[in-house]
C-alpha cells in the first residue's frame, strides 16, 4: 500500500474543496469542544458536590443512641411466641461511648480504617449580654479533622491553627455570630445544661452554607468540650470513621454495630440520593456529548458522500489506470480521518479555551466560602477520549461513502457519460 | 504480421440483463500483435466499446478467455487485474482525461507511483520525458483543469505511457477533439506504433482516423464481420 500517494490524493481532494472540508471539520470541532467543556465542567461540579458532601460526612458515624432494648425481659422466656409489650420506654443511658479510647485504638489498627476521629458533642447555651441561644458545640481534634476532611474550607475569618493552639477558643457558627453581633476576637460565654458557664475566645467563624446548622453549631477543641462538660478525657460521645474504600461502609457499619452495641450510620444510608444525582449528571453529560458528535458524524458522512459523486470521474480514472478498490477506499477513509484529526485537535483547543474561561468566571456561593470561580476538572484523559472519539466517529462516517467509492464500477461511470 | 501477440481473446460472449436480456457480444475472437495499430469500428450499439472494456480487464462479467502476453487473465482477482491494468495497459478516453485538481505532472506520475517499481525521482524524470516526447513539457506544472481539450488528451496519452505498457487502448480518443487536434493525436499514436513498437487498440467512429491505421476490425451486432 502506497500511503504517501493515497494521502496526497486525499489531501488534494480536501484542499480543492476547502469550504466543505472546513465545514465538516468545524462540525467535529464543535462536537469535541463542547464535549470537553461539558465533561470538564460537569465533573468539576460533581467533584465539588462530592467534596461538599463526602468530605464533610464521615463514612461511618459511631455513637450511642438512646433507644429501647430490642429484647425485653419477656422475650427471654421460652415459648414467648405471641407477646406484645406496649408503652416500652428506653432507659436513661450515658451518652458517652463506653471505653472509647480503647475502641479508638482498636479501630486505628483496622486495615480498612483510614482514620477514626473522636468527637464530643455538648448541648449549650450561647450567652452574649442579655441574649441566650441554644446550640451545640462539637469538640474535635482539629488537626486530624483538617487532614481527613475539608474542614478548613468552611472556616471564614480565622485559621484552624488558631483553634488548635489557643486554649479556651471557639470557632463560632456564622449564623450565631451574626445574630449576636459578634466577630473574631470577641469573647462569648457558653452555659452547659448543668449550669456551668465558660468564657471562650472567638478565633474564627464557621460557615457550612446550611443556615440551620450555622445558627446552632460551633467547634472547639476536644479538650475544651470535655472541660465544658466537666468530664475527663475518657468522655467521647461519637467516633467518625473514614475508610480507605467508601463502598465497604455499609458492611463495616453493620459489623461495628453488632460488635460494640453502638449505633453506626454509614454514608451510603445517610446520603442515598447523592449517588443517584452524580450518576444522572454523568449520564446527561455523556448523552449530550454523544449527540453532538453524532450530528458532526452525519455532517461528515454527508459531505463525503457529496464529494464522492463530485469525484466520480477521478475514481473512474484511478481505477482504469490500475488503482484497486481498496486504494480508492483508503483515499476516502483517509479524508474522513484527516477531517476528524484536524477538527478534533481544534475541538480540544476550543474545549480547553472554553473550560479555562469558565474556570475564571466568578462563582459566589455561600455553601462553599473558599470557592470563588466555577469548578472545572481539567483531566488529560478527557482530551484523549475526545480525540479518540473524533477519530472513531469520522472513521465510521467515512466508512460507508468510502466503501461506495471503492465499489464503483469504472466502466459504469465512463459509459454513463 | 507479428509473431508475438500482446492480446488474445477467445470466444468472448457477453450478455446484458438489464433492462432486458441482450446478447451483446457473440463469439468474439481477436488477437493484437506487438506493434500493431488496430482500430475497431462499427455503429453505435454494436458492442465495440463493451468489447474494449472487457479487453481492458475492467469488465469481468463475460464468458470466454482473455490472454495478455499469453497469460490467462480471465478469472483473476480484482486486485490482480488492477495490477495488470496498471502495468500493461494504458488508457485514453473520450471524456475522462485527467484528475482536474492535480497538476499535469502529478497526473502523469500517478500510475507509476501506484506501481511503485521506481524511485520518486526516476518517476518524475520519466514523466517529464514522456511530456517532452509529446511536446507538452512546458505544461508540466499547470493544473490539469486549466488545459485545453487537445492538451488534456495529450497529457492523458503521456499518462497512459508512463509505465511503458504493452498496449494502449482508446475509447474514441479523438471523438471530442477538432480535426486539427484529432490528427495530432493520430500522429502521436502512429509514431508510438512505428518508433516504439507499441500496440494500439482504438475504438473509433472516425473513418479518416481508421483508414490510416494498420488494421480495421469491423463489428456489427456483436460480431466481428471483417478483420
Amino acid at each position: 500500500m502506497n500511503w504517501t500517494m493515497i494521502l496526497k490524493i486525499a489531501k488534494t481532494h480536501l484542499l480543492t474543496k476547502k469550504r466543505q472540508t472546513i465545514i465538516a471539520a468545524l462540525g467535529v470541532t464543535f462536537g469535541i469542544g463542547s464535549y470537553i467543556t461539558l465533561v470538564s465542567f460537569m465533573t468539576g461540579l460533581n467533584g465539588m458536590l462530592d467534596d461538599m458532601i463526602l468530605n464533610q460526612t464521615p463514612h461511618i458515624h459511631l455513637y450511642n443512641e438512646i433507644r429501647p432494648s430490642v429484647l425485653q425481659p419477656l422475650d427471654y422466656l421460652e415459648d414467648s411466641g405471641l407477646t406484645a409489650i406496649r408503652s416500652v420506654r428506653p432507659k436513661q443511658r450515658q451518652k458517652r461511648i463506653h471505653n472509647a479510647l480503647a475502641l479508638l485504638k482498636h479501630l486505628s489498627t483496622d486495615q480498612d480504617v483510614k482514620a477514626a476521629l473522636p468527637k464530643v458533642e455538648a448541648q449549650v447555651f450561647y450567652i452574649s449580654g442579655p441574649i441566650e441561644l441554644g446550640g451545640v458545640v462539637h469538640g474535635i481534634d482539629v488537626i486530624q479533622e483538617v487532614n481527613h476532611y475539608n474542614f478548613k474550607d468552611y472556616i471564614v475569618n480565622g485559621t484552624y491553627q488558631d483553634l488548635a493552639q489557643t486554649p479556651n477558643s471557639i470557632l463560632l457558627g456564622a449564623g450565631i455570630a451574626q445574630k449576636m453581633s459578634l466577630d473574631v476576637g470577641d469573647r462569648i460565654r457558653l452555659s452547659t445544661i448543668d449550669g456551668n458557664v465558660f468564657s471562650l475566645k472567638i478565633i474564627g467563624l464557621f460557615q457550612s452554607g446550611i443556615a440551620d446548622l450555622d445558627a446552632v453549631q460551633s467547634y472547639t477543641n476536644i479538650k475544651t468540650a470535655q472541660r465544658l462538660l466537666g468530664e475527663t478525657n475518657m468522655y467521647i460521645t461519637a467516633i467518625d470513621i473514614k475508610l480507605h474504600d467508601m463502598h465497604k461502609a455499609t458492611s463495616i457499619a453493620q459489623s461495628l454495630e453488632q460488635q460494640f452495641g453502638l449505633r453506626a450510620v454509614d454514608i451510603n444510608t445517610a446520603n442515598a440520593q447523592f449517588e443517584t444525582g452524580t450518576t444522572i449528571r454523568n449520564l446527561i453529560t455523556y448523552a449530550v456529548s454523544f449527540t453532538l458528535l453524532l450530528v458532526a458524524g452525519f455532517g461528515i458522512y454527508n459531505i463525503l458522500n457529496m464529494l464522492i459523486y463530485e469525484k466520480m470521474n477521478d475514481i473512474a480514472i484511478l481505477k482504469a489506470t490500475g488503482f484497486s478498490s481498496s486504494d480508492v477506499h483508503h483515499i476516502f477513509v483517509s479524508q474522513a480521518i484527516i477531517i476528524g484529526l484536524i477538527g478534533g485537535i481544534l475541538g480540544l483547543a476550543l474545549g480547553l479555551g472554553l473550560s479555562m474561561a469558565i474556570d475564571q468566571t466568578p462563582f459566589d456561593t455561600s455553601a462553599l466560602p473558599t470557592v470563588t470561580t466555577y469548578p472545572i476538572n481539567h483531566k488529560l484523559s478527557y482530551y484523549l477520549i475526545g480525540l479518540g472519539f473524533a477519530l472513531f466517529a469520522t472513521f465510521l462516517a467515512g466508512l460507508l461513502p468510502a466503501r461506495k467509492a471503492g465499489k464503483m464500477d469504472p466502466v459504469h461511470i465512463i459509459r454513463g457519460q | 504480421m507479428n509473431t508475438s501477440t500482446v492480446l488474445r481473446a477467445n470466444n468472448i460472449n457477453k450478455h446484458f440483463y438489464t433492462p432486458e436480456p441482450f446478447h451483446v457480444l457473440k463469439d468474439v475472437n481477436l488477437t493484437v500483435g506487438k506493434g500493431e495499430f488496430t482500430t475497431v469500428m462499427g455503429k453505435s450499439g454494436c458492442g465495440k466499446s463493451t468489447l474494449l472494456y472487457i479487453l481492458s480487464t475492467m469488465d469481468t462479467q463475460y464468458n470466454g478467455e482473455l490472454y495478455i502476453h499469453d497469460q490467462l487473465v480471465t478469472g483473476k482477482t480484482a486486485n490482480e487485474l488492477a495490477y495488470i491494468r496498471n502495468k500493461h495497459i494504458g488508457f485514453v478516453f473520450q471524456f475522462h482525461y485527467l484528475l482536474s485538481d492535480f497538476s499535469v505532472l502529478e497526473n502523469v506520475m500517478l500510475p507509476a507511483q501506484k506501481l511503485a517499481q521506481r524511485s520518486p525521482t526516476a518517476i518524475k524524470a520519466a514523466a517529464l520525458e514522456k511530456l517532452a516526447m509529446l511536446d507538452i513539457d512546458t505544461l508540466a506544472y499547470k493544473k490539469a483543469a486549466n488545459l485545453s481539450g487537445g492538451e488534456k488528451q495529450r497529457v492523458a496519452i503521456a499518462r497512459a505511457l508512463i509505465n511503458d505498457p504493452a498496449i494502449i487502448m482508446g475509447d474514441e480518443p479523438t471523438g471530442n477533439l477538432d480535426s486539427h487536434n484529432a490528427s495530432n493525436v493520430f500522429d502521436i499514436f502512429k509514431r508510438l506504433s512505428v518508433e516504439n513498437g507499441l500496440s494500439l487498440l482504438i475504438v473509433t467512429h472516425d473513418k479518416d482516423f481508421a483508414t490510416k491505421t494498420d488494421r480495421i476490425i469491423q463489428m456489427k451486432d456483436g460480431r466481428i464481420v471483417s478483420n
